[in-house]
């Protein structure tokens, strides 16, 4: 979607530029705001540059870098870090071959650390973009990034 | 009825509303401060330094914002907040490099006079430093963002007082920091270097690059004076260390601007102490220009302007006199041109960017200048800016516009051809063509009367030949006009509307309406639509031209123009000429003199034979150069003064080293009719003088007594001869100036002008009819071309093209052109083209943007290599003699 449609959408009001620019990075195939783009919509919603990239940078969920068609967010609040999120994390890094903040050569997976996901129940917990997965173990893992792998046939 | 309170054992009574700081202040109380700027209204309450302790209070609040209350009992300086205080202070210094040392800032930082009155010198909290890189990406200003204590300064002046939104804070907890545009860099986010940011900075995070390692602020002199570039009439402080301009800062008792100021003003001024300044005079000699003694010098003018006026009589003789010098600098010069050389061949380059004014203004009105004050500006309910590209050409009256439109509610309705920076903060937008002003007024005013809007006490008390204005005007409809101009008609209803229905509406305008063949024209319109509707004569309304240089406004009050004296008392009036002959003691001539382009026009055919020029450079502000270049060639003796070659001293026969505006005393008036002193701050270099000692040493050489021991006595001389400059003298404008018309030495000066009656008793409206530029676009020169400034540079550039920084942003001429004709002509953004008119050609590099209208190219005129005045026409208005720099037609070729 081009980003005229997505704030025709929202509606071209201040107080909608989160959902917008939410919008923006969903519709990226890289997963990220770019900086055309936040150049584009300071144009289209006549607000400055530097007042937008402040708001989006305040939000830890937004990426100016490229990233992954999958983000695998893993939680490192203490309910979580005490029930073995360090070595879940370990895993999905030696296994993707990729450290924190960084995205696979193939542009399908990048990992991130998260603060509680509000789910601490289920602790040790990851979240694929929207989807929650909890009760981890090391193998539950490597499955759960196999199926991915699997679907995108890759 | 106030408020009484005790603060530090003091009894105090203050007003209500009153923060415990400010009656702190009252008290004579020092309480530090990070964040809050309270006489900008930023009193965010966010770094807590300024906490106090009040009586019945359980926390400590921060006085910056908490407001007094009757009986109130305040310990500024106790235990507890000392505690707390160095608690504050502790937690910034963890993260904030130790290095006052080696830092700018040291000795004028607020968070470096913090640690040393509480005696902290390390932090309990241990150090987290930030390592963040240095921003160095512009010549400017460098950012050392890891010295930021976040008080958030930076960001409100940036984003509310000079509205570029360049900055703000960006991420959050311990990464918060200051982010530029896209958080990559000051240069590549809209930042227009105005420094007020630097200015406001309590810390080291924010300096002047080019003041780096020069000095610490306890190691300069600092001498307040005024900004010499455009007529906004900035004030600020240049600090001297060794003899030497090392930078400028804010003065906050500067009257016009406050601690404002824009990146010529405060980061241009290196030129002073480039290496090629002229330091010696200069004798031609076998086709060369060799260096020479002031004796040499001053004997050989004598000889020859003597010479001259023996064998082809005083009127063969001009000189050219300068809106860069002082007030004191022209009137000596018109006297010299009157008294010594006995013709009224004076003028200066007023002639070219606002004679029209003059003219005009003096017709409706009887005053040829700014009506009301900048500070005015902020007031008015509705602006009516046209032809002038404030932004970029006037910044500080800008900021005053810019407060009007988005703090207190106006309207502002934009007229300009091109796509303005202010065109973003205007009600309506009229983009005419250019040359089609007249009719836009007419539609305009056409709408108003046939509405009924019109002010008809006003009209019927303070003015005459009404009718006779309706009458042409009644035949502009709307429609009509739309016609013209391309302006629908329908916004000219609805400007109309919003203009004449406001309660105190200004108009302000510059040089594109005076630079016209009908400049005239224009500027009467401007006039008979304020007066339509009673905007003259009461605060913030009025008309109120934009004068360029610094002392634009000076140099005509001081008479640097062929047909008045001094006050713009005229040549022709015999009691006037009685009055100054007899002051001067010798006979005056009455004959009204030529103008710039006359002056040459004669030269070129050898009726004029020898020209003194001051200070100016025709050889690149004129129309049309190549004939202008030529006539200065053939004229027979060329003496010029100025600090540095330029493209007029290199045909000169005689060049005299000048100074800069560091070196001299003086006054000088501003757009608003305000006079200003200038001071003195450095030694003239090598063997450069001021202005008025030359022409001192040149009258004395010739026989003439002409002998000051400083500005100061001409000024009272200029006082005496002129009445509206009649209260104007040096020990009172130590600290605001004096605004003319001040008629005697208890006159406080005025604010705003015609406010009972016109000076010229009633205000007299022009029936103006619509007229078509001299030259218009055609199938061989299809475009319509038209000059103005930028914002990085000053006329000719001179002097701007020697500071470093601002060449280093902006280093060549741009060709501005609508994307449409680009792409019909498939020119590329960047790519170097041929523009080329009836009378030259020149090349530079396109710069494809919306600003510039379909079928109209811009450019500036600052650049030698693509000089924008070999193309404009000569063209002249009939009234005034201001050529059509405005619009003339060109064609554009791709080269190769
Ligand atoms: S220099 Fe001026 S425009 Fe640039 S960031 Fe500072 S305040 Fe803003
Ligand atoms: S850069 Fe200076 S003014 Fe801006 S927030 Fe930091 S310390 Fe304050
Ligand atoms: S606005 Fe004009 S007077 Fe003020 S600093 Fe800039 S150039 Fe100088
Ligand atoms: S701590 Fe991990 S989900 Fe709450
Ligand atoms: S100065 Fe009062 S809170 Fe910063």
């Amino acid at each position: 979607m081009i980003i005229k449609d997505i704030v025709y959408k929202y509606g071209n009001k201040r107080e909608n530029l989160i959902q917008i620019l939410h919008e923006i990075q969903d519709a990226d195939p890289q997963n990220y705001i770019s900086k055309e783009n936040l150049i584009r919509l300071s144009e289209i919603m006549n607000i400055p540059v530097s007042d937008i990239t402040s708001t989006a940078s305040f939000y830890t969920m937004f990426s100016f870098q490229p990233r992954g068609k999958y983000i695998i967010r893993v939680c490192g609040s203490p309910p979580c870090h005490i029930m073995g999120a360090e070595t879940i994390f370990e895993v999905i890094s030696k296994e993707l071959k990729i450290a924190k903040g960084e995205t696979t050569s193939d542009g399908l997976f990048t990992l991130e650390e998260t603060s509680c996901l509000g789910v601490c129940a289920v602790a040790p917990a990851i979240m694929i973009n929207d989807t929650v997965y909890g009760y981890l173990t090391v193998e539950r893992v490597k499955e759960i990034l196999a199926q991915i792998r699997k679907k995108e046939g890759k | 009825m106030g408020l009484k309170i005790k603060i530090d054992n003091i009894p105090l009574e203050v007003p209500e509303g009153t923060t415990i700081l400010n009656a702190a202040k009252k008290a004579g109380i020092y309480i530090p401060t990070l964040c809050a700027m309270p006489e900008l209204g930023f009193t965010p309450g966010s770094c807590r330094v300024c906490v106090v302790e009040v009586e019945g209070l359980t926390n400590l609040p921060a006085s910056c914002v908490y407001p007094v209350r009757d009986g109130m009992v305040i310990h500024t300086n106790s235990q507890r907040v000392k505690e707390a205080r160095r608690m504050v202070l502790e937690l910034l210094l963890s993260n904030h490099p130790l290095d006052c040392m080696t830092c700018e800032k040291s000795g004028d930082c607020a968070l470096e006079n913090l640690a040393y009155e509480l005696g902290v010198k390390e932090s309990r909290f241990g150090r987290r430093e930030k390592r963040l890189p240095l921003d160095e990406s512009n010549p400017f200003i460098v950012r050392d963002l890891n010295k930021c204590v976040l008080c958030g300064r930076c960001v409100e002046i940036c984003n509310e007082i000079q509205q570029t939104h360049a900055i703000n804070t960006g991420y959050r907890s311990s990464k918060s920091k200051i982010i530029a545009g896209l958080d990559e860099g000051l240069k590549y986010s809209d930042c227009v270097f105005c420094g007020q940011c630097v200015a406001v900075c309590p810390v080291g995070a924010l300096i002047d690059k080019a003041a780096q390692g020069k000095g610490r602020s306890w190691e300069f002199r600092k001498v307040h004076t005024i900004c010499n570039y455009c007529g906004c009439g900035c004030g600020f402080d240049l600090n001297i260390k060794d003899k030497k301009v090392v930078k400028v800062t804010s003065n906050s008792e500067s009257v016009v601007n406050g601690i404002n100021l824009c990146v010529k003003g405060r980061f241009g001024n290196d030129y002073i102490h480039r290496d090629d300044r002229l330091t010696t005079p200069f004798i031609r000699k076998n086709g060369k220009l060799e260096p020479a003694t002031w004796e040499e010098a001053l004997q050989l003018i004598s000889d020859k302007f003597k010479k001259i006026k023996e064998e082809s009589g005083s009127d063969s003789l001009a000189v050219l006199s300068s809106a860069k010098c002082t007030n004191e600098e022209n009137f000596l010069l018109m006297k010299f041109a009157r008294a010594i050389l006995g013709t009224n061949n004076v003028d200066h380059c007023a002639r070219l960017c606002h004679s029209s004014t003059v003219a005009g203004l003096a017709s409706a009105f009887g005053s040829g200048a700014m009506t009301n004050s900048i500070k005015e500006i902020a007031n008015a309910s509705v602006i009516y800016l046209t032809g002038s590209n404030t932004t970029e050409n006037h910044p500080i009256i800008a900021l005053e516009i810019k407060k009007a439109v988005t703090k207190n509610g106006a309207k502002l309705i934009v007229a300009d051809p091109r796509e303005i920076e202010l065109a973003k903060y205007a009600t309506v937008w009229l983009r005419q063509k250019p040359g089609t002003d007249v009719a836009l007024f007419n539609g305009l005013m056409n709408v108003i009367i046939n509405e009924g809007l019109e002010d008809k006490k006003f009209i019927q008390e303070r003015t005459e030949d009404y009718e006779k204005m309706k009458k042409v005007v009644l035949k502009y409809t709307p429609e009509i006009a739309e016609k013209i101009t391309g302006v629908p008609a329908e916004d000219i209803r609805k400007a109309a509307r919003i203009y004449a229905t406001a309660p105190c509406a200004s108009i302000i305008y510059s040089m594109g309406i005076t630079q016209h063949t009908t400049g005239t024209d224009n500027v009467l319109s401007t006039a008979n639509l304020a007066m339509l509707t009673g905007n003259v004569g009461k605060e913030s309304t009025g008309v109120n031209p934009l004068r360029g240089q610094s002392n634009v406004q000076g140099a005509c009050d001081m008479g640097a123009l062929p047909n008045v004296y001094s006050g713009y008392q005229a040549v022709t009036d015999s009691q006037v000429r009685e009055k100054f002959s007899q002051a001067w003691n010798v006979e005056l001539p009455d004959r009204i003199g030529l103008t710039v382009v006359e002056i040459l026009n004669a030269a070129y055919e050898g009726k004029i034979r020898g020209i003194f020029v001051m200070a100016e450079n025709p050889a690149m502000s004129d129309p049309d150069l190549n004939h202008a270049r030529e006539a200065l060639k053939k004229t027979e003796f060329l003496v010029v003064s100025d600090m540095f070659m330029t493209e007029t001293g290199e045909l000169a026969d005689v060049i005299l080293p000048g100074v800069s505006f560091a070196e001299k005393d003086g006054t000088i008036t501003n757009t608003e009719r305000r006079v200003q002193r200038i001071r003195k701050a450095i030694e003239p270099i090598g063997e450069a003088k001021p202005e008025w000692k030359i022409i001192c040493a040149l009258a004395q050489k010739m026989g003439y007594p002409m002998q000051y021991n400083s500005p100061a006595e001409i000024m009272e001389e200029i006082a005496n001869l002129t009445p509206i400059y009649g209260g104007i003298l040096y020990p009172r404008l130590e600290k605001e100036g004096l605004q003319w018309p001040c008629p005697n030495s208890n006159h406080p000066g005025t604010k705003y002008l015609h406010q009972e009656k016109f000076t010229r008793g009633k205000g007299k409206f022009f029936p103006v009819e619509f007229k078509e530029a001299a030259e218009l676009p055609d199938q061989e020169y299809p475009f319509i071309f038209t000059t103005g400034r930028v914002l990085y540079h000053f006329h000719t550039g001179t002097v701007t093209r020697r500071s470093r920084g601002l060449c280093e942003i902006y280093p060549e001429a741009l060709v501005e052109i609508n994307p449409q004709d680009a792409e019909e002509l498939n020119i590329q953004d960047g790519e170097v083209i041929e523009v080329s008119s009836r009378r030259g050609k020149i090349r530079a590099k396109t710069q494809i943007t919306e600003k510039s209208g379909k079928g109209v190219i811009f450019m500036s005129f600052h650049f030698y290599e693509a000089a924008a005045n070999l193309l404009t026409n000569a063209a002249l208005d009939p009234v005034s003699k201001i050529p059509e720099y405005k619009v003339c037609a060109v064609k554009l070729q791709k080269i190769n």
